[in-house]
């Protein structure tokens, strides 16, 4: 929509589209400004997996055979370190006040929110996962399946973790409270993630997994976004 | 009568202490006549030996710490559309017997699994989701008392409660979809593969949890009535 649309009318008809577009921009812009949180997120990803050779022993075979879990546990981990910034900032603000009195619908632009925050977390550790991957000497097809799972997979931990993060704002206990909410709902994300490429490494197909992970996304797509606008709703109540 | 009359904290305090005794001795009742169709009348198991008893109180423990979640996201959903504040009170009061009881069944379940499986834990489908349901209960008595306003609690521990609900049934259909180390259920409706005595002993218990839990439920509920309408004048005038 360009300037002259926007003003033509006394109110801008709010869509979905506009609101997704709109709220995505501004997020992804803000993380880019402050590319500080991002890189925080990757390096700790990437700190805890290169921790566990060093905890466990670096034996190749055992490394082979625990690294998609640890993998999959650092990106929960990081996915869940990322979560407080995604709304807390506006809340405290006031900008998520104003954006509920914007003429988008609510789903609009908290989806666009939280594709924004998967772009800046999720899929950074997805495309590092291989590399992480290639430390614990997995190989090449386990490799390929831990991605394309990942790539499944957190999505559905950052709209998860949203609509989390949108319930306890503001709430006493702030991190450990959230960490108490979200990890449990992380758990069938982890084992379906974790399972995919556990399968391709003992010969197995990893299909099965990968279509509960799928089938898993297109649900969370469905119904968490009207759950967090719920969510962001009673928080501004 | 109006069926709204009880929505109200003031008129539903009193339903609830007069309720609440019989709950508790029902549950008495059904309870000893269920430990002792347990211990006493079901026969020894004829390949787990004494230890099987276990059942009569994992069993019925497994079963009430899903439901009593399931009632609490009904409740929790009640109070979310109709914005009362007696539903989410009465969510709020059956969370604690909920998580006891979801403990209870891991408990008993780990004793019972060293002797028959030999050992106190498996990272079974089952038993995994027993544990996340744990979780999600210390989850919503945690995000209802998080905030200062206690109806903000509500309505978040509600919401909180409604997304936890996709757990229960991955729990109740863990033993059929993954073929993991926890058996299948013995009991359904097309009839049982156990004893009589032990099938009466299991429903007695299961019974005798169910009051016990509504009798749980409606004490604590008074309490938090009490303590949330402290100002009001119905309670002033009761001290």
């Amino acid at each position: 929509m360009n300037a002259a649309t926007a003003t033509a009318g006394p109110v801008s008809a709010g869509s979905f589209a506009t609101g997704f577009a709109w709220s995505f921009a501004r997020d992804l812009t803000l993380a880019i400004r402050h590319p500080g949180e991002t890189l925080l997120v990757v390096a700790f990803f990437v700190l805890v997996a290169s921790l566990f050779p060093l905890g466990v022993g670096a034996d190749p075979q055992l490394l082979a055979r625990i690294g998609p879990g640890v993998i999959w546990v650092c990106a929960l981990l990081a996915a869940f370190l990322s979560l407080p910034a995604l709304f807390a900032g506006d809340y405290a603000d006031g900008t998520l006040e104003q954006m509920t009195l914007s003429p988008h619908p609510m789903p609009s632009w908290a989806s666009g929110k939280i594709a924004a925050h998967w772009v800046a977390s999720g899929l950074p550790l997805t495309v590092l996962s291989p590399l992480i991957g290639l430390q614990y000497g997995l190989d090449p097809a386990t490799l390929g399946t831990l991605a394309a799972a990942l790539l499944l997979g957190t999505p559905i931990l950052s709209l998860l973790g949203a609509a989390c993060t949108a319930l306890a704002l503001g709430a006493r206990g702030g991190g450990v409270l959230l960490a108490l909410l979200a990890l449990p709902l992380f758990v069938p994300v982890l084992i379906f993630g974790a399972g995919a490429a556990e399968a391709q490494a003992a010969g197995l197909s990893p299909a099965p997994h990968l279509s509960l992970l799928a089938a898993g996304l297109i649900l969370a797509l469905m119904a968490l976004p009207f759950a967090i606008c719920a969510a962001i709703r009673i928080a501004l109540d | 009568m109006n069926f709204y009359y009880f929505s109200s904290p003031a008129t539903f305090y009193r339903l609830a202490g007069t309720m609440a005794p019989f709950f508790f001795a029902a549950a008495l009742a059904t309870g000893i006549a269920g430990l002792y169709m347990g211990f006493v009348v079901a026969p020894t198991d004829a390949q787990q030996g004494e230890v099987y008893r276990v059942i009569f109180i994992h069993v019925p423990a497994a079963w009430m710490s899903m439901f009593a979640y399931f009632v609490m996201a009904c409740y929790g959903a009640i109070s979310l559309t109709f914005n009362t504040r007696l539903a989410a009170m009465m969510a709020r009061a059956i969370a604690p017997t909920g998580a006891m009881f979801t403990f209870v069944a891991l408990w008993t379940g780990s004793f019972w699994g060293r002797p028959t499986w030999g050992t106190y834990w498996v990272w079974d489908a089952r038993i995994t989701s027993e544990l996340v349901l744990l979780f999600l209960y210390l989850g919503f008595i945690a995000l209802a008392n998080a905030f200062e306003d206690p109806r903000r609690g509500d309505r978040a521990a509600a919401l909180l409660a409604i997304i936890g609900v996709v757990n229960l049934p991955i729990i109740y259909f863990s033993v059929q979809w993954w073929n993991t180390l926890h058996q299948g259920s013995s009991v359904s409706f097309k009839g049982t593969s156990m004893h009589v005595a032990m099938l009466w002993a299991m429903l007695l218990m299961a019974i005798s949890f169910w009051m016990y839990t509504i009798g749980a439920a409606l004490v604590r509920c008074r309490t938090i009535i009490l303590e949330r309408e402290r100002r009001a004048q119905w309670v002033r005038a009761m001290t």
